[in-house]
Parts: structure tokens; sequence; C-alpha cells
């Protein structure tokens, strides 16, 4: 659905159903350099089984107009804007990798608007190098191939994501080369520059759900385990042989653990 | 910090796709013989049917085997997935049908295969799906031939018969300055020798029964998104960017923002056309894959041999291969084929069709048969055969004679063939 936020088109995908905003509200939030598309399995799931989904298009990716967010703080400012503006009062978060910074920092400054959270390749500090950081201003291609092959555990994924018969890595290639240029250092600057990360988990209030990769190399498992210790209602599920493309190479274990968290 | 390395062509061509089977422990990949599978439950079978879970319903619309098959040449040639298909025909017919119907224009280079050509030409305009053909190297022709109603553009990377070379960066951009794609048939070269999404086109399709089988044992075909072509911005193609009504309203473009073409195409096309590939021969085509780089290696090898002998031999009167200074395309070629044109060329006899009649039949080691792009080596005399149907004019359009022999160099010895070469030139002299 189109909606306008801060005064800019803002796009989210409501899983192939119209937004009833009588329904819970499941937010989710996409990682760097990538959209809403990202999520295309699970916001399908949610949207056909009571709930109203919006899995958004941050500022400047995909179809959402405007200039992408240079900070975590700031994106989580527009999530509760888009929620005002989609009219959902309160909403579950469902962030990956930089879309987990995101929710965590949403669910700590607004705790009267998140239900809960689930943070997948999840990590703090979500530092990056600073060869990839000086790829992704100058060498894009170079930062893609780098993030594609920290992302991904396999070169065999089933049942393949969004289904049999596509390649999980060639089509996260292709959704990073889609986004404008500019978006890709925006974001991970505002990723690298996100310092607050232990104390905003301490001050949430609301259940945790931490979705980790064992094999993850983009956001180590331990990293997101350490963030877990920080958050006072957390549960923590590492998917064995899962890199940081979660939903990607793990759609089912994802579903399934999301489907768990939000019905308990 | 080192940039990490990814798996290379040869190391894909074996892998990807494919690991143990993490639960009898197969190394090879297994044929997967059924029609149908299990669902967990009611709401699994739901969530199948909806697309809220990836999965196989039914055999049809996705196998395990064929997806192995489908994620490996989509590895290979750079895309974002494929679908297996029937047959080299079937995924052309798969990849129009998707973005075209009643009312829809194509602009398609002339020297195609001669199936291809048939279903543009012949069978398409009774769906209403009109062709312009145009020379393939006229540029001009290419963007003159656009219409309004126009879907898409489409050639080969290798003309059938003449090898013409399809300026692929040029057709594409002209496809995209009209806000189309360019589908490009790559049998004749593979992704080994040239990869058409990193030289602009958007769709690509093979018929696999030629070099990805290799062994000339299995029909099939694949047809592969290179995921690079935004439908929605172009306005052109409802079809994916606007609910359809035959799958749970579903927005293709809105539910995948690289893969919707491939995601219509499955759900539409496989599922109501029907062209679907049998796990075996999927299976019987993964195999041929994993030897693909070197066979691909050897036929070049091969095929460098066999030009050389017959550009020395006065029976000839001229080769079409594109590494000769002589052909049109040889400058492109060097630029978008630097690993060889193909196995496949043809040469045109001095004499009358009788000659070329007394070639073929005195070959021992090439076989005469209508196909290319098997182990072994084999002829054809296309003006009487894969192109029978046109006329002498739309024959000499595509570069085809009277006396026009088209070889398939397959792996033998290739002292071999060019003994069985030479014996067959000292036959048609008479």
């Amino acid at each position: 659905m189109d909606l306008r936020v801060a005064g800019n088109a803002a796009y989210a995908y409501t899983g192939g159903k119209a937004l009833d905003p009588k329904l819970p509200a499941v937010v989710f939030i996409h990682g760097g350099e990538q959209d809403h598309s990202v999520w295309a399995l699970q916001s399908r799931y949610f949207a056909h089984h009571g709930y109203a989904v919006l899995a958004v298009d941050l500022p400047g990716h995909g179809r959402s107009g405007g200039a992408p967010l240079a900070s975590i703080e700031d994106m989580a400012g527009w999530i509760v804007a888009l929620l005002d503006a989609a009219e959902a009062g309160t909403a579950a978060l469902i962030g990956h990798s930089m879309g987990s910074l995101v929710a965590l920092e949403c669910a700590a400054r607004h705790p009267q608007r998140v239900r809960s959270v689930a943070l997948l390749g999840a990590a703090f500090p979500m530092r990056v190098s600073p060869d990839l950081l000086e790829a992704t201003m100058h060498r894009e291609s170079d930062a893609h191939a780098m993030i594609n092959a920290w992302s991904h555990s396999t070169y065999a994924h089933y049942p393949s994501n969004p289904g049999p018969g596509f390649w999980v890595i060639g089509g996260n290639l292709r959704l990073m080369q889609r986004q404008k240029p500019g978006v890709l250092h925006a974001d991970f600057a505002a990723c690298d520059g996100y310092k607050t990360g232990i104390e905003r988990a301490a001050r949430v209030k609301c259940p945790a759900l931490f979705l980790l990769g064992a094999r993850d190399a983009m956001t180590p498992a331990r990293a997101g385990r350490d963030l877990a210790r920080a958050v006072p209602n957390s549960t923590v599920v590492t998917l064995d042989s899962a890199g940081h493309n979660l939903m990607g190479e793990k759609p089912d274990e994802v579903l399934d653990a999301l489907v768990e968290f939000l019905r308990a | 910090m080192a940039a990490p390395r990814s798996l290379q062509f040869d190391t894909l061509s074996l892998h990807a796709g494919q690991r143990p089977d993490p639960v009898t422990g197969a190394r090879a990949t297994p044929i997967y013989f059924t029609t149908s599978f299990v669902f967990r439950d009611a709401d699994h079978a739901a969530a199948l049917f909806n697309m809220e879970r990836g999965g196989h319903v039914y055999s049809r619309i996705s196998n395990p085997t064929n997806a192995v098959l489908e994620e490996r040449v989509a590895a290979l040639e750079g895309g974002v997935g494929a679908i297996a298909t029937a047959s080299g025909q079937a995924a052309l017919h798969l990849a129009v049908a998707t973005i075209a119907g009643a009312g829809s224009h194509v602009v398609a280079s002339r020297a195609l295969y001669g199936g291809s050509h048939n279903l543009l030409s012949y069978t398409l305009p009774r769906f209403g799906i009109e062709t312009t053909f145009v020379a393939p190297r006229d540029l001009a022709a290419w963007k003159k031939a656009i219409r309004p109603n126009t879907r898409l553009l489409f050639g080969e990377t290798l003309g059938n018969p003449g090898l013409d070379v399809l300026d692929i960066p040029s057709v594409s951009a002209i496809a995209h300055a009209a806000k189309l794609p360019l589908l490009v048939d790559a049998t004749f070269t593979t992704p080994y020798l040239l990869k058409p999404f990193d030289h602009g086109a958007d769709l690509v399709y093979h018929s696999a029964t030629k070099f990805l089988g290799g062994h000339g044992v299995a029909i099939g075909g694949v047809l592969v998104d290179g995921g690079t072509f935004d439908w929605e911005a172009s306005g052109k193609f409802p079809e994916l960017t606007e609910p359809y009504a035959g799958f749970h309203g579903m927005d293709f473009q809105e539910e995948s923002t690289v893969a919707a073409f491939l995601l219509r195409a499955r759900r539409e096309g496989l599922r109501d056309f029907g062209a679907c590939m049998s796990p075996a021969t999927a299976f019987q085509l993964l195999q041929g894959i994993e030897t693909l780089p070197l066979r691909m290696q050897r036929h070049v090898e091969n095929t460098r041999k066999a030009v050389e002998f017959l550009s020395k031999q006065a029976a000839v009167e001229s080769i079409a291969y594109p590494e000769l200074p002589s052909h049109p395309d040889h400058e492109l070629a060097k630029k978008l084929l630097p690993r060889g044109c193909g196995a496949v060329f043809s040469f045109d006899l001095k004499g009358d069709r009788a000659a070329g009649r007394r070639f073929i039949e005195a070959l021992r080691v090439f076989s005469h048969l209508a196909n290319v792009g098997d182990a072994k080596s084999l002829v054809i005399h296309p003006a009487s055969t894969t192109h029978f149907r046109m006329s002498d004019a739309a024959l000499a359009e595509a570069g085809i004679g009277p006396g026009t022999i088209r070889l398939s160099i397959g792996l033998e010895d290739p002292d071999d063939l060019i003994e069985d070469l030479s014996r067959a030139l000292r036959a048609a002299k008479g």
C-alpha cells in the first residue's frame, strides 16, 4: 500500500491482502540495500493468518521515496510515523540485520507502540569493516560481492526462496543492484554508527526473539547472543547451517520460529 | 580485509543447487520420481498453494531434481532463477506467452533456428502475436520495427546457421530505450562461452538438448530470468505489475522485486500450458552440465582445427565462423566471445546440390541428423531439412545457400574428424 510519511511516498507490502487496521499489526523491516521482498513468504503468511502486515520499504529503498535515512534512530522514528500513517496502534516489529537495530531502537523508545520484537541476524555492535565501508562508497560491485559471499552458507538451498528453482544468491545480488546509488553506503554507515545498542536493549521490556544463523559471517551469532543477554525478556533461536540471509536460506524455519513467537 | 572468493564457473557446474542429500547422504542428485508431495498438515497445504511457503506440490509445477537443474543453470548464467521445460521450444513459448498475448508484437532476428522461426512466423499469429523479423546486424531495423504493442526483442547469441553474432549490448540498449526486455537464445554458446546477462540481455533460454546436456540423449529446455528488467518502470506489462485473478490476485512485481517474470511463468505458464520436464531428463542434463566447461573447451579446440582444415580446401567456397577475419562479426566476436565461437558452423561447397549430397553421404564419423551440440560430430544440409519450409528468398536472407553444409563438431580425436572431412570432400568432387 502507498502511504505518505514525513512528506514522502512510503510503500509497504501488505502480504497480498488489503490492510485491516483492526487486526494486530506486524511490521517487517528489511536490512541494508534491500526492500520488502526479502520477507515475501513470511509476510504473506501472516497476512493470511489474522495479522495486518506492513512489510516496509525504508526511505530511499524500493518503492519508497525520499533519501535513505542517516541513522538507526531516524529509521526508528520513521517506523513509528508509518504506524501512525497506517492507523496501526501497536505492532510486533520483525527486523533483519539493519532492520533488527531499527526494531530494537523502536521498542526501547516507544514501548507503548511495540508489542514484541523479533530480531534476525542481529548483532551489536554492527561494525562494518573499513574496507567494506569504503567499498560501499566507491566500489559498490565489490561491496555486493563481499556481502553476498558473507551472507550465504551454501550453494544449495532447500526449498529455496521464494520457491524451488530460484537461485538465492543471484536473487540477493540483483536486489542489492536494484537499489538506488548511495543507499548501500548510507545503510552501512548507519549500522556502523549505531552506538547505543546495549543501552537501548536494557530498556526493551516487551518479549524479544533473537533468530540467529550459526554460520552468519556478517553478524556472527556470538554477537547476537551478546546483545540478547542485554534484553530482559529475550529468547534466542539459532538456526544450524544458516548464514546472514536467514529468510533466503531457511524460509520455513524462519517462519516457524516467528509463528511460534508471535502466537505465544 | 581480503574480499571473499565466490565459487567459480567450473565449481558451480558441479555444485550449484545441490549438496549431499541430508537424509540419505546421496552425493549425486537423486531422481525424485513422484508426481506429488505430501503436506505436513492442512495449514502447510494452504500455505504452499498461496505461496506463503516455498516447496513442492506437484511435479508439473516443481520437482526437487528439476530444481537442482534450474538453480544450477541460473547460477552459471548469473540469473535469479530458472524454469526447466520440456524442450527448448517450450522454453521459448513460455517466455513469449508470459509477457505477450493477443495484440502483442515481437521483434526478432531473422537468423533463427527453423523451429523458432516457425513458432513466430506461423503459429503465434494464430493466437494474435505478430512478429517482425529483422537482419540481426541492422541495428536501425531493430529500432524501426518496434511498435507501441511490441513486448519483446528476441535473437540468438549465434544465429542459425550463419553464426551472426548478436550485438547484445547494442540490441539490449535499443530494447531498454523502448522499455522492453531482450530475450536471447544462448543454446549455441552456453554460459561457458557467453553470459548474455553480463551484456544487457534480460531473459535467456537454452535448448538444453544441445551443449548443456551434451550427450544427445535428452530433450529439454531451460528459461532463465536475469532479474534485471524493471517491469514496473516499463509500464507495459500488466501481467506482472497488476493483480492476477488466476493466482490469488497476486501482483508478481510487488511479490518479488527481481523475479516477477519467473514467478508468473511458473505459476501460470507451467501450471496451464504444462510443458514441464521429466525429473529423469533433469538428471541426465545435470550429468552433462557437470562436464560443461571441459567439453566446451574441447568442442572449441576441435572446431578451430576443422575450420582451419576446411579453409585451405579448394572445394570449399566459404566458411561462416566468426573467428575468421572474413566473418562480418569477427570484431564483435572478439569482444563478446573471447573463449571461442562455439562448435557449430556452416560452409559452402563449390558445386551443386548433388555435390552436397555426395559430401554428406561419404562421411563416416560425422552423423547425418537434425541436431547440434552432441558429443559426437554431426552434419546436416539446412536447405533440405531444418529450413526446408522457407522460400529461396527467405533462405538467402538467412544466409543459407543450396550448398550450405552445417557441422556440429564433437569431442572425437580431431585428426579423425579431419580425415573424415577430407574423404567427403574427395567424394563431393564426383
